[in-house]
């Protein structure tokens, strides 16, 4: 089972809905495609909503890195919200959660731009 | 795998999808052997996390060379084993993905979250060349058996 993406306007947010797996190949490249078009749109206020993601591998890590940096790079923000315990673990060991800023859900995520 | 077995080889192709196989395979395994959910969880994250280190930089996507996985059921652990055919690498070697300046990289964590989640991990140099990675995972305290039956398991609660 691969990734699946939503993405929706929430108070001048984007908010990007991810379910499945976050893996090594064609989700990490959804995730990819999906911030690229948000960044040519001018949307530069993004959250990934990863409560249905209960699985991500080091490419899937790697990816969510890269895309923070690429939206922080071109003067947006990339936050996370909504995460799984089995992610929370993940980003703690990996010590990514000092790299993202993180929210216990979406509301507290969209509000944190105002 | 039957209680009685307690080894399962099988040869991968060097594509994407055989990362999805191989995990699914390491799950079967580590429910045969009594890991609970968190270990389980655990050993598939280190087995996927070996074999993306296979195909992406031991035998670098080249779909002639096949990738060896051995899973081997002991009196007290779990050793997985993951063969490539590439040019093998020193895992002192390795950067620290956790170090401020490879903390930002798109890369480099699947060996570190190997370490994080087996007990032990080892590289060798296979016999005709290639890595040859060794990652064990010891039984808990509390564990159940390769073999032990529901009833069994029942009759102890």
């Amino acid at each position: 089972m691969s990734v699946k993406i939503n993405k929706r306007e929430v108070g001048g947010v984007t908010v990007v809905d991810l379910s499945g797996r976050l893996t090594l190949g064609d989700a990490s490249a959804q995730l990819r495609e999906t911030l690229r078009e948000l960044l040519n749109q001018g949307q530069k206020k993004i959250v990934l909503n990863l409560g249905q993601v209960g699985y991500i591998d080091s490419s899937g890590l790697g990816e969510l890195v890269s895309g923070f940096t690429t939206v922080k790079n071109q003067g947006g923000q990339l936050k996370l919200a909504n995460l799984t315990q089995k992610v929370n673990d993940l980003l703690t060991i990996t010590k990514l959660y000092t790299v993202f800023e993180v929210h216990n859900d979406e509301t507290a995520a969209v509000q944190s731009f105002s | 795998m039957s209680p009685e077995t307690r080894r399962v080889e099988m040869t991968l192709e060097t594509k994407i999808e055989s990362m999805d196989l191989g995990e699914e395979v390491a799950r079967r395994v580590a429910a045969t052997a009594g890991f609970d959910e968190d270990e389980r969880h655990k050993i598939c994250m280190a087995v996927r996390e070996c074999l993306i280190n296979a195909l992406q930089h031991g035998n670098r996507y080249d779909p002639r060379k096949p990738i060896g996985v051995t899973f081997t059921l002991l009196p007290d652990r779990l050793m997985v084993q993951v063969r490539d055919q590439g040019p093998g690498f020193d895992l002192a070697g390795i950067p620290d993905p956790l170090s401020d300046e490879h903390l930002l990289k798109s890369s480099g964590r699947g060996l570190f979250l190997v370490r994080c989640f087996m007990d032990e991990l080892m590289v060798e140099s296979g016999r005709n060349g290639g890595a040859v990675v060794t990652m064990i995972k010891r039984y808990s305290s509390n564990h159940r058996g390769a073999g032990e039956s529901e009833a069994e398991k029942e009759k102890q609660r």
